[in-house]
């Protein structure tokens, strides 16, 4: 295979495609609206499901249903459509049935503006939707990633049984650079799907997918069974990516495109004798929590980047406990932060930790 | 269940449908859901579609649904049953595909899936139960209450000026294209309930035969919360919902109209 010029939502799409998704439902909205597009040419050609839903609710309930059936099912938003399918979320990741959703993040609350944003990082990793439970939260920072965390989504997804969500953010999904599409997956066959589905009742007793459980003991039966789940996926998909952090004293932490922007401060501050690291979570949902634990021991200090008021930033000082000093500094309303603004906020972070160690 | 030997001089003429499981329903007595349920677990044995048929229970009294009826099926999110039997149907079209909705669950919260389904010409079955309130919440008033009804939640009688008017969801779905077959039919009394069943069938058969959307109105009877007996909630719907909900057909295309046979 070589590399192509590939739009990220296009991108995110032939990649579903490639991995053999055999239904997409969605509903247009920007700046993912290009996901919908290609599905619409593209799933036809290759004899699969595309239909065009009447709402985000419908789009999510559309995917529950045909993941109920076995198929390998996804849909495509953008922040205000996703708060619309978080009750579907919330009842899909119950039933236990696998579902792929992609949140390409614009700038809110509210209608916000279309512009690149990490503002729902809450949302996607502490309330995807009403009841105890967590997606599977993969960051793509770049096409090339976007491309192999949306197979990885419904590989997790259908290992576990449960619902993973691909964050990007417009600027992924809109910029176009050079990326490797992997081949073309076979696409299950219909009888191949798993014994647990709504195939029809032929020879074995009726399948019932449901996620209601009258009694307290009998729900929390559910719950505790899910809550082992959630612990087996936090113990096995952890993922991460580091920069020079085997000698850095001064960590930045970023997802996303910002973990993308900070690659480039961590080579600016090399330059100026800053020993800086970066560490940049793949998972949001399980966060790489202990690797922080054990670098806040290493480090002076983190800088947290986000293009938000600072939402991980509550996860990156759980993990570090107080161990070394965790600022931040975050761009709002879906402006990218640029290298030469995180630089400054890594000098001062340096000068305070350097002060700290002198006082 | 226990098998009983039939004698030599009787002949079997009544039995639970396969379509059915054993399991004792949880419904009220006198409510007409039971009725609903057996005649379409007659149906889809008739039809010998059990084995492939995928039911979609909604939010309401029939939510345990998915315990009675004997084929695989899903429990949708309050109104969403319509958009799951879509995601269904799409990716497993040799399926027989239906939805049991009450009328808050239909024409209220779940309008919109509802009539964009219909729209669609969706290869789904729905049947619409309607007895013009909120039963397993406890009686409120639903989008199907009668003008002057009085609920927990209208306490002094709907009032339309503030509450609006009932839906007639088989009239309205019944101008959409992609509506094949509609009707309205209730289950009051036995003649009322073998028209029903005909119905159900015809609404299944236009499903097999790929023709389009098909739903089947329901008028059932909330004795518990109308604070009727059994009987006397019959007599309330009889007089008063088939005079705001009249009988009959309101769509039938010239192909369901061949399919039965007739005309």
């Amino acid at each position: 295979m070589t590399k192509e010029l590939l739009e990220g939502n296009a991108a995110i799409a032939e990649a579903a495609i490639r991995a053999g998704v055999e239904a997409f439902f969605g509903y247009p909205i920007t700046p993912q609206t290009e996901v919908l597009e290609h599905f619409s040419r593209r799933l036809p050609e290759e004899g699969r499901v595309f239909l065009q839903a009447e709402s985000e609710l419908a789009s999510i309930n559309m995917v529950y249903g045909a993941a109920c059936a076995g198929a390998r099912v996804m849909t495509s938003s953008s922040s205000p459509g996703i708060s619309l399918m978080q009750e579907g979320i919330s009842y899909i990741a119950c039933s236990e049935v696998p579902a792929v959703v992609i949140n390409v993040m614009r700038g809110g609350p509210g209608l916000g503006n279309v512009q690149p944003a990490q503002a729902d990082y809450f949302q996607a990793v502490k309330m995807a939707g009403h009841g105890d439970f967590h997606m599977i939260v993969l960051a793509p920072s770049n096409v090339q990633e976007a491309i192999d965390y949306v197979a990885l989504a419904f590989d997790l997804a259908e290992k576990y049984r449960t619902i993973a969500m691909v964050v990007a953010d417009g600027a992924i999904g809109q910029i176009m650079e050079p990326a490797e599409l992997p081949p073309m997956r076979p696409v299950r066959p219909p009888e191949e799907r798993a014994s647990w589905a709504l195939t029809g009742a032929k020879a074995r007793d009726h399948n019932i997918i449901t996620s209601l459980y009258l009694g307290a003991e009998n729900l929390e039966r559910v719950n505790l069974r899910l809550q082992e789940k959630l612990r087996e996926i936090a113990a096995n998909e952890v993922r991460w990516k580091e920069y020079s952090t085997e000698d850095a004293d001064l960590l930045l932490v970023a997802f996303g495109t910002v973990g993308r922007v900070c690659q480039t401060v961590v080579r600016e501050a090399r330059e100026k004798g800053m020993k800086a690291g970066l560490l940049r979570p793949i998972t949001l949902w399980p966060f790489p929590s202990a690797r922080l634990e054990e670098l806040a021991q290493q480090v002076r200090g983190m800088l947290v980047v986000e293009m938000n008021a600072g939402q991980m930033l509550e996860d990156v000082r759980l993990a570090v406990e107080g161990r070394c000093p965790v600022r931040f500094y975050g761009r709002l309303g879906g402006i990218v932060p640029l290298p030469d603004e995180v630089l400054p906020e890594l000098e001062k972070l340096d000068a305070e930790v350097t002060g700290g160690e002198e006082g | 269940m226990a098998t009983v030997e039939i004698p030599a001089d009787m002949e079997l003429v009544y039995k639970r449908p396969e379509s059915l499981t054993e399991a004792h329903t949880h419904y009220c007595p006198g409510c007409t859901h039971g009725t609903i349920h057996r005649l379409i677990a007659e149906v889809l044995d008739e039809l010998g579609v059990r084995e492939r048929t995928i039911g979609v229970a909604p939010v309401g009294c029939s939510v345990l649904a998915y315990y009675y009826f004997n084929v695989d099926m899903a429990e949708a999110a309050h109104g969403r049953a319509p958009a799951m039997a879509t995601g269904i149907k799409r990716v497993s079209p040799d399926k027989v595909v239906f939805t049991y909705q009450g009328d808050g669950d239909l024409a209220a919260i779940g309008t919109a899936e509802i009539v964009q389904a219909a729209n669609r010409g969706e290869l789904l079955t729905t049947v619409f139960v309607n007895n013009a309130v909120y039963g397993m919440t406890g009686g409120q008033m639903a989008p199907t209450t009668l003008p002057g009804q009085v609920t927990t939640s209208s306490p002094a009688g709907r009032n339309v000026k503030a509450a609006g008017f009932p839906m007639k969801m088989a009239e309205l779905l019944a101008v959409l294209p992609g509506a094949a077959y509609i009707t309205r039919q209730a289950v009051f009394d036995v003649p009322g309930i073998r028209r029903t069943k005909k119905a159900i069938k015809l609404a299944f058969q236009t499903q097999l035969a790929g023709l389009g959307f098909s739903m089947v109105e329901v008028l059932s009877t909330c004795g518990t919360n109308w604070h009727l007996g059994p009987v006397e909630a019959l007599e309330w719907a009889k007089e008063h919902m088939v005079a705001y909900y009249p009988l009959g057909d309101t769509k039938m295309t010239d192909e369901v109209q061949a399919l039965k046979g007739g005309k």
